[in-house]
């Protein structure tokens, strides 16, 4: 066998890529795609749960208890139950990438709003803030980087998670993940796994800049 | 539209009026005011002191809504505070408390600028009134753009005081303003805070559970019991002078009578005329009035003022006291000293005398340890 610098058989096979930069660029569209909705629909759904939690605290146990065994529960046998509903669509692979944000986002949520000081809140209505506009202009500003640690941690485990919808025919970088280990093909595989960590380390960092922008005031200490 | 204005006020004077005010915590198993009627006269700082469990706090949220009484009346300026809703009532009332509460997230311009703002008022108008907020306050205005996180404790309750003033309430609300900061700062700010009042006069109610700031700032002092119970409203040093029980004495502590030299000022004690003579008479005429008060020197005065004092064994051979040498007293005394100096003044003088002096320097008397002995009765 010859020796090849680049070949089918190196780790990397510069070739394949440059052939196929097109398919490699709409599944990581298709998996920002995917972590996008599927975190923004997980941020629609915690927020009311969340505020529900904190104005009648009985509810805290259930939620947090519903929400962790939902995220117990494999993401393979949601699948699986999931298909025969909805079928081998986006939605079925939204469904469960939503499930799993729910436990830290509402938790986050929550944690923030009760984070914020007490006297904070007494001199907030002291002044004169009605309910609602303490919430928006005080209680939520200060939740801010709490939520956002939450966002973060949730997108990095969505962008993980999302490979796995591969199996349903969903399309994102999973897709050539898949691809390499069916036709024990590097090349694939390794593009397919680079890509991912690639974007979840940028989500992080592009995240973490988010706060450093919307909290000027958590960075300054005296 | 916000002036000021003098608001109608049908019940004589008070910025404040609590009616059979009662307050009852649920689950708990007593009242935590029991029945309380106090008037707050207008302009007048009432300081609410007493030991923890004694209802202070209560009764000032009660003030501002933030805690809904159980029974009574609260009139505010004439209005039942129950007449409008409570964050308009709470605008029109300027609210410190011990923690100072700033708004981590705002800067401190934005901090002082919270009332107005929610009050619509425009940019401009907000800008220069946080400006002379500051400069009230003693702010450097360097650290308007600052976060209270970046600000030291006696910065941050500058800031708390300012954003309370902001809106220029008639009332000011103060929850233990001043148990957060060191004893040094506590000082300056409290005499701040008399500035303030000497410059703006509003009507503020103040609660602390120290006895010595009670005294200090109060225009008057309502000595809260247990439970809410009023045990005594009076000035200050009415409360010094005559504690209308033991639970009242046994707060206000054991030196009262040092507490009340710091009160009551030289102005409100009779002084006497002492031993002071013309400069034009003769050694004789001095020596008889030298008997007279039992002393070996005498007081010189020319032209109503008085020059100094001459020993005794100084105006032989003289004609006239004013030909002897007058050494000077060493220290004079303005109507408005506390004699808590005066007798400090006398105690470091060697003629054991403080001499009185109106602001022109024209003399006015002598205080010896008897006149203020006298004035703390």
């Amino acid at each position: 066998m010859r020796a090849l610098a680049n070949g089918p058989d190196s780790w990397i096979w510069w070739e394949w890529v440059g052939d196929h930069l097109d398919d490699i660029a709409a599944s990581t569209r298709e998996h920002v795609l995917l972590t996008a909705v599927s975190v923004g629909i997980g941020l629609v759904i915690s927020f009311p749960l969340a505020l529900a939690v904190r104005r009648w605290p009985a509810l805290s146990l259930p939620v947090l208890w519903a929400a962790g065994a939902m995220y117990a529960v494999p993401s393979l046998a949601l699948f699986g139950i999931l298909v025969p509903v909805t079928g081998l669509t986006r939605t079925t692979a939204v469904i469960p990438l939503v499930t799993y944000t729910l436990l830290i986002l509402v938790r986050n949520i929550v944690t923030g709003l009760d984070g914020v000081p007490r006297d904070v809140r007494e001199s907030a209505a002291g002044m004169g803030y009605t309910g609602t506009g303490r919430f928006l202009r005080v209680d939520l500003p200060l939740a801010v980087p709490t939520i956002l640690a939450g966002v973060r941690v949730a997108t990095v485990s969505t962008i993980a998670l999302v490979t796995v919808t591969a199996v349903i025919g969903q399309d994102s970088l999973g897709q050539l993940i898949l691809d390499g280990l069916n036709r024990d093909f590097r090349t694939p595989l390794v593009v397919g796994i680079g890509l991912t960590v690639a974007l979840a380390v940028t989500a992080e960092v592009a995240l973490l800049g988010v706060e450093r922008v919307v909290t000027p005031w958590a960075r300054r200490r005296r | 539209m916000h002036r000021r204005e003098a608001p109608l006020r049908p019940n004589g004077g008070a910025a404040i009026r609590l009616a059979h005010v009662r307050k009852h915590y649920p689950g708990a198993a007593q009242a935590a005011v029991g029945d309380l009627s106090l008037d707050v006269p207008e302009g007048e700082v009432v300081v609410l002191v007493g030991p923890s469990g004694c209802g202070k706090t209560t009764v000032l949220k009660m003030v501002n809504r933030l805690v809904e009484p159980t029974a009574g009346e609260i009139h505010v300026l004439g209005e039942d505070v129950r007449s409008v809703a409570a964050p308009v009532l709470r605008r029109r009332i300027g609210y410190v408390i011990q923690q100072i509460g700033l708004f981590p997230h705002r800067t401190v311009e934005a901090n002082v600028a919270t009332v107005p703002r929610l009050l619509g008022w425009d940019r401009r108008r907000i800008r220069d009134r946080v400006a002379e907020l500051v400069e009230l306050v003693g702010l450097d205005p360097a650290l308007l753009q600052r976060y209270p996180s970046e600000l030291s404790g006696g910065q941050q309750q500058r800031v708390g005081v300012a954003r309370a003033l902001a809106a220029d309430p008639p009332i000011l609300l103060m929850d233990e303003p001043y148990s957060a900061v060191d004893p040094i700062v506590r000082a300056r700010l409290q005499d701040e805070l008399l500035a303030l009042q000497r410059r703006l006069h509003k009507t503020i109610v103040l609660v602390t559970h120290d006895v010595d700031e009670a005294i200090k700032l109060g225009d008057r002092v309502a000595i809260l019991n247990v439970g809410g119970v009023l045990a005594q409203y009076a000035p200050p040093a009415e409360l010094l002078r005559a504690p209308a029980d033991d639970f009242v004495a046994a707060f206000l502590g054991s030196e009262r009578g040092l507490k009340l030299l710091s009160l009551v000022t030289v102005g409100q004690v009779a002084s006497i005329e002492g031993p002071v003579v013309d400069g034009d008479v003769t050694p004789g005429e001095a020596a008889a009035v030298m008997r007279r008060f039992g002393v070996d020197w005498v007081g010189v005065r020319a032209g109503g003022r008085l020059v100094g004092w001459v020993a005794d064994r100084d105006l032989d051979g003289r004609r006239r006291v004013a030909d002897a040498p007058a050494q000077p007293f060493n220290a004079a005394l303005r109507p408005d000293t506390t004699l808590r100096e005066a007798l400090d003044v006398l105690i470091n003088s060697r003629t054991r005398v403080a001499v009185l002096v109106d602001d022109d320097h024209r003399y006015l008397g002598m205080l010896t340890v008897d006149q203020i002995a006298e004035g703390l009765r």
